[in-house]
């Protein structure tokens, strides 16, 4: 099970970050198929937010066809986001380690690297749409 | 509700109650004992041998400070007591500390609430003055024979069932006070003060007309004197004992009253011949003492019929509102005005910040919701305060 | 769907003073409904309007489709907890339960003692002896027990160290979960009342200013700011709801429904905490002018 934890200063609406925590459990493997996502009681019940938050974060969920919810016992995973890719992961993140420290190596501080990956990652994008 | 009006009030009850069941005890036995020194005193029989004074001064002395506590300051002053610390916090106290905000909007109305705290504090002060005032009428018994004066105003205050109105009465007056008043202190002080009133006024001018008294008519018959001021002896009429005189007057031969005291110059010759007083009549008004029962009944009653239209205002109060017919009321116009227990109810919780109406027209922003989204206000013009 | 709440020109007026002034509302059920506004406002007013404590000096107030507090019945749909959380302090905290039990029919026994138990509290403690934050509680379990449609509160978290007034709120939300009650609650702290709330009203100085929906009241305010301008040729749909200028730049809080389309201006986000400030400072100068100052809102 799950625990969500609520940004207060992130600027995302509550039920955004939920579904977004949600995500990122099932990308990393901390939620499988058929696990049961925390009821919304218990939810409420540790971060004190409106049960309707966490019902629109399920709904959404519910309308990407990750979750599936079963009346009277709970909410439950049904897909996962996991792919193949999982494997890459490793790899991909120590190539990441070494650049960052090249670009500190370089001189850059810690916001220039940020402004740059973002700037980067965002023009990658871009490209791959067009 | 009866079980929650009780347990406000067990502690209450329980002090009052176990105090009047010691006082029983005491009461008991020293009574006996009474009745038994009475049996030997020899009181009933002092008219025929003629000792009457010796063996009745002899007997007062038994038990004299319980005589006074029993008789002139407990049973005097019991109803007060429990008017003023059992009926006006009542509803007062709730009202004080705020706890009505908390039992009414509980699911009872506001109507049987007040019905259950009246009916069980009600009833227990009554049955609890009632016990006293049994007490006290059964230890006093051998008092009350041997002077017959039961029917005098402050023995009558004491006895039998008139201390029952007075409880009710003072009850009444308690809750009334505190149901207006809304302040635990000033509610107690207002009860005490109504009920001395209402006392005094029903003895004086009320408690001698329950039935038109009667009169009689005598000459004054009494001996002269050496001396120029005849001093006038006391009532020489006497109605039958045990009855109760309203009031007594001499008049002067031609009907005019006197002040009590006759003048006669010196030298006057009625002195010589013991003339003085001819002419002179004494006329009283009375209750005879057949009377007394039934006037405790109308003391009693009275009280009772005072505390009943108290209790009456009360519940017409409480509900601070008479429910309009339909609830679409116009702006504008004031329904009802609001009852004291509204204004009473009505502390403004911001009184200290004095804010005049504001006249700026601001308007309500709504903002339509997806579903069921809120009413458009109406384009009427700038809602200042004197469209009111 | 019923209002829960159903107000329309609502007013209450102590002596000289009107405590609050033309209230229109229409407030759906299913809702966590914050009230807020400054001290004096008329808050207070309103829910003990709402509860049947006290009745308008005119207009109308309709709770759950009737008259507050008509009868048993309706004293049994909605549940209160008053300003400073009252409890009987010489009566234990059974003792509560047990006032609760008799004089609700609907008091579901079984949830109430669950509640105290879950909560900590000790059965036999007396209610005045308990702190502040565990008299809230106390007040919120009577109030809850009796399985209301509609529950009312009158800043329960005012008074309360923030730990309490978290757990406290912690404990309403799951009780909402669960039961699925409306609530209004109010408060001076806009901070609390953003997690929890899902529809606003702002009442400042006996009128309501704004009500709506969280969501819906996030997404049509937007703060602009850009090179100076004068709010006077602003387009007729673009609401200014507070305005500043300095001498090369103007910043607004405006309201509408369409997209900002000007680039002129830079588009941000604002906080409810912000917005309901604007609301409330917007009302004291609008007041504090006695409205000579130019209205910052053409009515609708």
């Amino acid at each position: 099970m799950i625990e969500f934890h609520l940004d207060t200063r992130s600027g995302l609406p509550p039920y955004r970050q939920i579904v977004d925590q949600v995500r990122r459990a099932l990308r990393l493997g901390l939620l499988e198929e058929g696990d049961q996502l925390p009821t919304v009681k218990d939810v409420v019940g540790q971060l004190a937010i409106n049960p309707n938050t966490v019902l629109k974060a399920y709904k959404e969920l519910e309308h990407a066809g990750l979750v599936t919810p079963r009346p009277g016992v709970g909410t439950f995973v049904t897909a996962t986001l996991r792919d193949a890719s999982v494997a890459a992961h490793g790899p991909l993140r120590r190539e990441l380690l070494r650049w960052f420290a090249k670009a500190r190596r370089a001189g850059l501080d810690e916001e220039s690297i940020e402004a740059l990956f973002r700037d980067t990652f965002r023009a990658s994008a871009e490209q791959d749409i067009a | 509700m009866i079980w929650f009006a009780w347990r406000q009030f067990r502690t209450q009850a329980a002090v009052v109650f176990g105090a009047l069941a010691v006082l029983a005890v005491v009461v008991i036995v020293t009574g006996l004992q009474l009745r038994h020194w009475y049996d030997i005193s020899g009181i009933a029989n002092c008219a025929a041998a003629g000792d009457c004074d010796t063996v009745t001064s002899a007997f007062t002395t038994h038990y004299s400070w319980l005589q006074t506590l029993l008789g002139n300051v407990l049973i005097d002053f019991f109803p007060a007591v429990i008017g003023v610390f059992w009926g006006a916090p009542l509803i007062a106290r709730e009202l004080d500390t705020g706890s009505y905000r908390l039992v009414w909007t509980q699911s009872v109305t506001r109507t049987r609430w007040l019905a259950a705290k009246i009916t069980i504090v009600g009833a227990a002060s009554v049955a609890a003055v009632g016990l006293l005032s049994w007490m006290v009428t059964w230890w006093s018994t051998p008092f009350d024979k041997m002077a017959n004066n039961k029917f005098d105003p402050s023995v009558f205050s004491e006895r039998d069932i008139a201390p029952l109105g007075y409880a009710a009465f003072a009850f009444a007056l308690g809750v009334t006070a505190g149901l207006l008043i809304r302040r635990t202190l000033p509610a107690m002080a207002t009860t005490l003060v109504g009920y001395i009133a209402a006392r005094v006024v029903v003895l004086i001018w009320i408690r001698p007309h329950f039935q038109a008294p009667l009169h009689a008519t005598g000459l004054l018959q009494a001996p002269g004197s050496d001396s120029g001021l005849v001093k006038l002896p006391g009532a020489t009429l006497a109605p039958q004992p045990g009855s109760w005189l309203v009031s007594s007057q001499i008049l002067d031969p031609s009907g005019h009253p006197t002040n009590g005291r006759i003048e006669v110059r010196i030298g006057d010759p009625c002195v010589a011949t013991h003339s003085c007083l001819t002419g002179y009549h004494q006329t009283i008004t009375y209750q005879p003492a057949s009377r007394y029962w039934p006037f405790q009944w109308y003391e009693m009653s009275l009280f009772i019929a005072l505390a009943a239209i108290l209790i009456g205002f009360c519940f017409w109060q409480i509900n601070g509102r008479r429910l309009p017919t339909t609830s679409r009321i116009l702006p504008g116009t004031r329904p009802d005005t609001p009852s004291r227990l509204e204004k009473t109810l009505d502390r403004d919780p911001a009184a200290h910040l004095d804010r005049a109406t504001f006249t700026a027209a601001e308007r309500p922003m709504t903002v339509r919701g997806k579903a069921g989204g809120h009413r458009q206000p109406d384009t009427r013009d700038g809602t200042d305060g004197s469209s009111r | 769907m019923t209002a829960v709440l159903d107000t329309d020109g609502l007013g209450k007026r102590y002596r000289r003073r009107w405590a609050l002034t033309d209230c229109t509302l229409k407030i759906p059920a299913g809702r966590v409904v914050g009230l807020v506004g400054p001290n004096g406002a008329g808050k207070s007013t309103l829910l003990n309007l709402a509860v049947g404590l006290i009745t308008p000096t005119c207009g109308r107030i309709d709770v759950l489709g009737t008259l507050p507090a008509r009868g048993s019945a309706e004293l049994g749909r909605v549940g209160f907890v008053a300003q400073d959380t009252p409890t009987y302090s010489g009566l234990s905290v059974a003792d509560h339960l047990r006032m609760g039990a008799r004089l609700n029919p609907g008091w579901d026994r079984q949830f109430a003692e669950d509640r105290i138990a879950q909560l900590g509290l000790d059965p036999a403690q007396r209610a005045g002896k308990l702190s502040g934050g565990e008299r809230a509680q106390l007040a919120l379990t009577v109030a809850v027990a009796k399985r209301p449609e509609l529950l009312v509160l009158d800043e329960p978290v005012a008074r309360l160290d923030p730990l309490a007034r978290r757990e406290f709120l912690q404990s309403l939300m799951e009780v909402v979960a669960d039961q699925g009650v409306s609530v209004v609650l109010s408060s001076h702290l806009v901070a609390d009342l953003e997690r929890v709330c899902d529809h606003l009203i702002i009442l400042v100085a006996s009128r309501v200013r704004l009500t709506g929906d969280v969501d819906q009241l996030l997404a049509t305010h937007h703060l602009l700011t850009g090179p100076r301008r004068d709010t006077d040729r602003l387009p007729a749909d673009l609401h200014v709801v507070q305005e500043s200028h300095t001498d090369r730049q103007s910043t607004l809080l405006v309201r509408t429904e369409a997209p900002i389309l000007d680039p002129a201006w830079t588009v941000g986000q604002i906080s409810l905490e912000d917005l309901v400030l604007a609301y409330m400072s917007q009302a004291r100068a609008g007041a504090s002018n006695n409205g000579h100052r130019r209205l910052t809102g053409v009515p609708r």
